[in-house]
């Protein structure tokens, strides 16, 4: 893709620009939607019906709500660092965009095609949690502090488990290329990695209880990840206010918002990366089937844009519907559990990988 | 209602916490496909029944008199010193009728013992319940604001007939 927009504007430097604003214009109206779609979906689960003025079923209510920002003054507190105060929420959205880099949204595209891919997405998500620190320590305020610093410790335990099941497929896949891995699962979807990978035999069902525990931990550690419920203490708002974004307002709050929604869709799209296939289609594809070729890279973002907005629903099902864990529990969850499970599920799938 | 049970009691499965998740995961999707009980207010209003009690009004007869005789008795009776009355006499067949009749509706509590005492069912409760005012002197309703004519009340004077 990259050498298309070379070709095309003549000039690297303009396509490489190009080529890494794809995303961005993906992943607004995306954001957008997302805090339409929990409201909505909250609204629904506690019987109320959420916004119905703004379009139909309130549908530009965000727009409104971001315009409404938009307008806002910016505030800065007295006594924040300012400079941190306002490198922390831009920090904060760099660290879920740039994860999108290597994130393949359809065979066509994805922004760039390194082979440490998912090791790149790992790694890049630790921004978020400096992001985040750098804005609870510069406010200035002690709910804030305690917000960020809570959220550090949670998401720097929860990488383990996510990293170890991300291993565990990386030793079924024989690669860290995130494009490589979805390319391994095509065809049908039990060549998806949650029923025991592409190759058939016995090892592939022997892998498959395996395979599901693998994808509630990654999932449950993902759920971590986003601070969202029923890991939330970070931002725990009868305990914390509003965390670590406490006393912003106006475009910076809604940078750390909008950061939230992309950071929900990158894990999802990572889950159904690495267990579902990612742009795969679960059956075959009507372009093939036609014999009309440049339909299949679209039929395949338009999969990879439903399963990550199918998982980002499930994100909001379990925030409505779950109660918020204490901070003892949530790492007891993660250190006394969630590790040592994946730790044996790794050591499983390494042996039964050997022994194929 | 569940009974409460202590994590000793649990078995197996309300052990390992995911079925159970389960369970609740099913519940909040049943309930997203439920009616909704909300009303879109200033589109939808919300019709009270008989037994509402919304601001007072005074009966205004068919023949656009009041029904009032300004005996006083509401304004004696009102706990919060709402009503003020101001009788007078008239060549009609109730002899006396209110020259002034004023309800503070900034005082009104609507508990609707105006109406329990009115000898004549010249008070009532009605079913309005959209009060907005932007200043005191236009939370004094005076005679011009309080009278309904008499059509318009018919099923709260009906419950008053039964119930009262």
């Amino acid at each position: 893709m990259l050498e298309l927009f070379t070709e095309l504007t003549g000039n690297a430097l303009l396509g490489m620009i190009i080529n890494s604003l794809i995303p961005l214009v993906f992943v607004i109206p995306l954001a957008l939607f997302f805090v339409w779609l929990e409201r909505k979906v909250s609204a629904h689960m506690q019987d109320r019906l959420g916004p119905m003025i703004t379009g139909s079923h309130g549908w530009l209510q965000t727009f409104a709500d971001v315009l409404k920002l938009l307008q806002k003054e910016d505030i800065i507190p007295a006594d924040a660092d300012r400079k941190l105060f306002t490198i922390a929420p831009i920090l904060v959205f760099a660290g879920s965009y740039a994860a999108f880099a290597a994130i393949p949204f359809s065979s066509a595209y994805i922004g760039s095609e390194i082979d440490m891919g998912i090791f790149y997405v790992v790694a890049v998500s630790g921004l978020v949690v400096a992001g985040i620190l750098m804005a609870g320590w510069s406010s200035n305020n002690k709910y804030s502090l305690l917000g960020a610093m809570r959220s550090v410790a949670q998401i720097i335990s929860y990488e383990i488990p996510t990293v170890l099941v991300i291993l565990s497929i990386v030793v079924l896949a024989g690669t860290l290329n995130l494009l490589k891995i979805s390319e391994m699962q095509t065809a049908y979807f039990w060549n998806w990695f949650i029923f025991g990978g592409p190759e058939p035999g016995l090892i592939k069902f022997l892998l498959i209880p395996f395979m599901f525990a693998g994808f509630l931990i990654l999932y449950i550690s993902s759920l971590a990840e986003v601070n969202r419920t029923p890991f939330d203490i970070p931002e725990a708002e009868s305990e914390l206010v509003a965390g670590y974004h406490t006393e912003y307002s106006g475009m910076k709050f809604a940078m750390f918002f909008l950061s939230e929604y992309a950071n929900m869709f990158v894990v999802s799209a990572i889950v159904s990366a690495v267990f579902f296939g990612g742009y795969q289609s679960p059956f075959g594809y009507l372009g093939n089937s036609l014999g009309i070729s440049w339909l299949v890279p679209i039929e395949q973002f338009f999969w990879f844009t439903a399963k990550g907005i199918f998982f980002v629903f499930v994100q909001m099902w379990l925030r409505w519907t779950l109660p918020r864990l204490r901070v003892d529990q949530l790492m007891a969850v993660c250190w006394k559990y969630l590790i040592p499970y994946s730790f044996v599920n790794l050591i499983i799938i390494a042996f039964l990988e050997l022994y194929r | 209602m569940p009974v409460k049970k202590r994590k000793k009691d649990l078995n197996l499965m309300e052990n390992l916490y995911i079925p159970e998740i389960a369970k609740g995961l099913a519940l909040t999707f049943k309930t997203m496909f439920k009616p909704k009980v909300t009303m879109e207010y200033p589109e939808v209003k919300f019709q009270p029944p008989a037994s509402y009690r919304g601001r007072p009004v005074l009966v205004q007869e068919e023949s656009g008199v009041e029904r009032c005789v300004a005996c006083g008795l509401c304004s004696r009776v009102c706990p919060a010193l709402a009503i003020e009355v101001r009788a007078s006499e008239t060549e009609l067949e109730k002899e006396r009728y209110p020259e002034k009749f004023e309800i503070n509706m900034l005082r009104c509590i609507f508990c609707g013992f105006c109406e329990e005492v009115c000898p004549e069912e010249a008070i009532v409760m009605s079913k309005d319940y959209e009060l907005v005012f932007t200043d005191r002197e236009d939370a004094i309703y005076g005679k011009d604001k309080l009278l309904v004519p008499v059509a318009n009340l018919k099923d709260r004077l009906e419950f008053l007939r039964n119930f009262k």
